[in-house]
């Protein structure tokens, strides 16, 4: 083995039920370098890190790991811990309500010598530990009131005191804001200098030159190669990653904004609000538009449609449906009158994991039909491989479970749970987190296709520049209100300055 | 995809077991000098159905029935039940109340009765209903635990049916009212009741949504509810379910003494029912379930009961042998178990593929 050397994989082989997932991969990883891990959904990325760390067991190949004689096979996280590996994953593991100097040391406590934990002890190591890193914290506090970056941060912290070579950050900014990316991103670049190899998940493309040193690109399972950063521009990264020319995003949208003032009203808010989450607000949403509700995290997007969609009942205002005043109490009120919602959560409030990709589409349409007028079968399966044909939806067969599908794939499935209804209105919430390039394209395309066939959308993202390719009209928020509408000519500028507060209004 | 083996069928292991149960029996009639079929044999003596399988298809009526709604209980809820044999106690002692009238001690002729008995059976059903109503309301509504919940009942329902019956053990000694716990023709009705329960239910879940309603709920209740389902009701509806199988069950066992005896009626058999459950191959954690199932569980657990009487252990010791029955068959289902099962399959193969 090379000296600088801390982990590689060889010949890595691994098949699913129907699916070849790895087929003989290669990664190498050295000491003191961030290596991205690209490639779509379903490219095999978390397949290979789960054979890294013992949940999956690869039938073939062999991994070396720096310090180890002969070849390491982990059969389970604790093994990978053992042989210096360690994961922290997009949803954060730790013990919400415990104190973060006990998360820190959960399992390998400081003991006295009467064998009770040494509770001074323990503070005293953790809050060593996190000025050290530079994390600052107060151990003593329960870790729930830190911010979700906080908390990921306890969780390398944690994974770091283990003595790790080989740090592995799944997806680890799906959900930070950018001032949160860079604190990450600081710990990141300073483990580098102590000479800890990390390899770092991610969809976002930006981030991948922002700190990475070299890039591993896998498609369908198999390797497509190693590049040091600077020999893989953007371009050829996605060209990479898909297997052909990027197509070129900027172009889907129709030229010249559109006249919309004519088209029939659909959503009218007038007041509506949800105790502790969203201030009232008023929005107007007309048939055919595409509307995107743009903030910072926490900013209140995600409870404005909420509130509309009846998922947290408002309780002021009032809301008009194409010219009838409603009251929504639940969301099946809401999908009576036309509306779907894609939740952003798409593992706690999307997918039901364990029924199948058939079951998982005509959900929301069987509960619209109501308990006793059962779908047949036959329908069922039509629906569902209708779907699954429509949106490329990879799977096995339609009888999988749908949490055996990728993330991307979910949120297809998802996707087209909703789209079974036919609705009129349809509010999706970060349809494309964690989603590939490819996929996140084809996402776009068919809101805009949607919206042409007279849909009205809601459309939320936390990247701008998607929403600029989509969207006619913009409605802004900060700190739990809506602060104010952009339409005509939308530019990253004007956006980002009306999302800071800024007087571009 | 490769065809799916018969082993991995959600049934395989279930019927494996109670075949198990079953092939004790058959070895020990042999090892007697008895047939090999003795115990399959079933005659018609005195004009009714007779034969060891048939009491255990007839004694292990009660624990099917609350097997199916504890099924939907649990896969809705990911909690259990435990206030069914309290509660079946209660709508026994409360349809003798209804029909001997308060206060009374017996009845022996229909002419004593204070009301007529379908207003017992009607009551004890709405009073079974009522108590998976109250169950259903604090758990699906008010958020609170399954256990504690129907810890309330467990403790309290069986005392409630006391005071119906004034501290007396009502007796309502007419043929009619042993109907339930006797004989219709030759066939046990406990039987037939049992029956028509499983069949009523499956016939919902396989015309309705119900079914998947329920599994979804279970699974992910507040994914569930923004795809339009009303978790809470679905929740609600299946403790209720739950209810009323527990007086359709407290009825059969009150029908077969023609007797309320609050004090004896159900006792325990929340954890038989729970055990069905269990045994049937269903997660405790709710979710997907597999209704048939539970019910061979159910009936699993009164084969194994049986059996003991058959080979003679006294019913002082039945529960240590029961339980070590138990404890082989839940390990065998123990997914590490099936997962060494696979394992050391695997290697058969590649044996035999060498040789």
């Amino acid at each position: 083995m090379e000296g600088n050397v801390v982990l590689t994989m060889r010949g890595i082989c691994m098949t699913f039920p129907g699916v070849k997932a790895l087929d003989h991969v290669d990664f190498t990883l050295r000491k003191g370098e961030i290596h991205a891990l690209m490639g779509e959904n379903g490219a095999g990325k978390s397949t290979l890190i789960k054979c890294l760390t013992g949940i999956n067991d690869f039938e073939a190949g062999e991994i070396h790991v720096d310090g180890i004689q002969g070849t390491v096979k982990n059969h389970s996280t604790l093994d990978a811990q053992n042989v210096g590996i360690s994961t922290v994953y997009q949803e954060v593991n730790l013990c919400p309500n415990l104190s973060v100097a006990e998360n820190l040391y959960i399992g390998r406590e400081p003991m006295t010598p009467f064998h009770t934990i040494d509770r001074k002890a323990m503070m005293r190591k953790a809050a060593e530990l996190t000025q050290r890193l530079d994390i600052k914290v107060d151990v003593a506090q329960n870790l729930e009131n830190y911010s979700l970056a906080i908390q990921q941060m306890i969780a390398i912290a944690r994974a770091v005191d283990m003595d790790c070579k080989v740090l592995i950050l799944d997806e680890p900014t799906s959900s930070l804001d950018d001032s949160e990316v860079e604190k990450l991103f600081k710990l990141m670049t300073m483990l580098r200098s102590k000479g800890v190899g990390i390899v770092f998940v991610t969809h976002f493309l930006e981030q991948v030159y922002a700190v990475c040193d070299r890039i591993t690109v896998l498609r369908n399972g198999t390797l497509v190669g190693e590049y040091p950063i600077a020999d893989l521009p953007r371009v050829k990264l996605v060209a990479a990653m898909m297997g052909k020319d990027f197509d070129d995003l900027a172009d889907i949208k129709p030229e010249g904004s559109q006249d919309f003032s004519n088209a029939s009203m659909v959503i009218e808010a007038k007041g509506l609000s949800h105790k502790g989450t969203i201030k009232p607000f008023d929005l107007n949403i007309r048939k055919g538009e595409v509307i995107g509700l743009t903030g910072l995290l926490g900013s209140g997007r995600t409870e404005l449609a909420r509130a509309i969609y009846g998922a947290d009942k408002s309780q002021t205002g009032t809301l008009r449906v194409k010219d009838q005043e409603v009251k929504i109490n639940q969301p099946i009120d809401a999908m009576n009158l036309g509306m779907g919602l894609l939740p952003d959560d798409r593992k706690a409030e999307g997918i039901i994991g364990d029924l199948s990709v058939r079951e998982n589409i005509i959900l929301a349409m069987q509960a619209k039909r109501g308990m006793f007028r059962q779908i047949s079968r036959a329908q069922q399966e039509k629906i569902a491989d209708e779907y699954i044909r429509l949106l490329q939806i990879k799977t096995a067969t339609r009888e999988t479970p749908i949490k055996q599908l990728s993330g991307g794939n979910q949120q297809k499935a998802i996707l087209g749970r909703w789209l079974a209804t036919d609705p009129d209105f349809l509010i999706l919430d970060e349809p494309t987190r964690g989603i590939d390039i490819g996929t996140k394209t084809e996402i776009q395309k068919l809101i805009l296709k949607l919206a042409g066939e007279g849909k009205s959308i809601m459309f939320i993202s936390s990247e701008i520049e998607e929403m600029l390719r989509t969207c006619n009209r913009m409605a802004v928020l900060r700190d739990g209100a809506k602060v104010g509408e952009i339409d005509g000519d939308l530019s990253q500028e004007r956006v980002m300055a009306a999302i800071a507060g800024g007087a571009s209004e | 995809m490769t065809k799916k083996k018969i082993t991995q069928h959600p049934l395989f292991l279930p019927l494996v077991c109670v075949l198990l149960v079953l092939a004790v029996n058959v070895i020990y009639d042999i090892s007697q000098g008895n047939g090999i079929f003795n115990f399959f044999i079933t005659t018609i003596e005195n004009g009714v159905l007779q034969g060891r399988l048939i009491t255990i298809l007839n004694r292990g009526s009660e624990v099917a029935i609350l097997a199916i709604g504890m099924t939907l209980v649990v896969s809705a809820s990911a909690g259990t039940d435990i206030s069914v044999g309290s509660v079946m106690s209660l709508c026994a002692s409360f349809c003798c109340m209804l029909v001997a009238g308060y206060g009374v001690s017996a009845v022996s002729s229909p002419e004593e009765f204070s009301m007529p008995l379908i207003v017992g059976i009607l009551g004890a059903l709405l009073m079974g209903c009522l108590c998976g109503a109250f169950n259903g309301t604090l758990v699906a509504y008010l958020n609170i635990q399954p256990m504690v919940a129907t810890l309330i009942l467990w403790s309290a329902a069986r005392a409630i049916g006391l005071l119906l019956c004034n501290n007396l053990i009502v007796y309502v000694r007419v043929p009619e009212y042993g109907i339930f716990g006797g004989y219709i023709g030759f066939l046990p009705t406990p039987i037939l009741i049992a029956a028509v329960c499983i069949l009523a239910v499956s016939l919902v879940l396989k015309k309705t949504a119900m079914g998947m309603y329920i599994q979804s709920v279970g699974i992910n209740k507040k994914a569930s509810r923004i795809a339009g389902l009303n978790s809470r009701r679905i929740i609600f509806i299946c403790y209720l379910l739950c209810g009323l199988c527990a007086g359709i069950a407290g009825l059969v066992n009150s029908s077969r003494i023609t007797s309320a005896d609050s004090n004896n009626i159900g006792l325990n058999m929340e954890l038989d029912a729970i055990l069905a459950v269990a045994l049937g191959g269903n997660s405790l954690g709710g979710g997907k379930f597999n209704l048939a199932g539970s019910i061979i569980g159910a009936y699993t657990i009164q084969a194994i009961t049986t059996t003991m009487y058959n080979l003679g252990i006294s019913s002082a010791v039945t529960p240590v042998f029961k339980a070590v029955v138990v404890i082989v068959i839940v390990a065998i289902q123990a997914p590490p178990v099936r997962i060494w099962f696979q394992k050391l399959r695997a290697q058969n193969h590649k044996e035999v593929a060498r040789v």
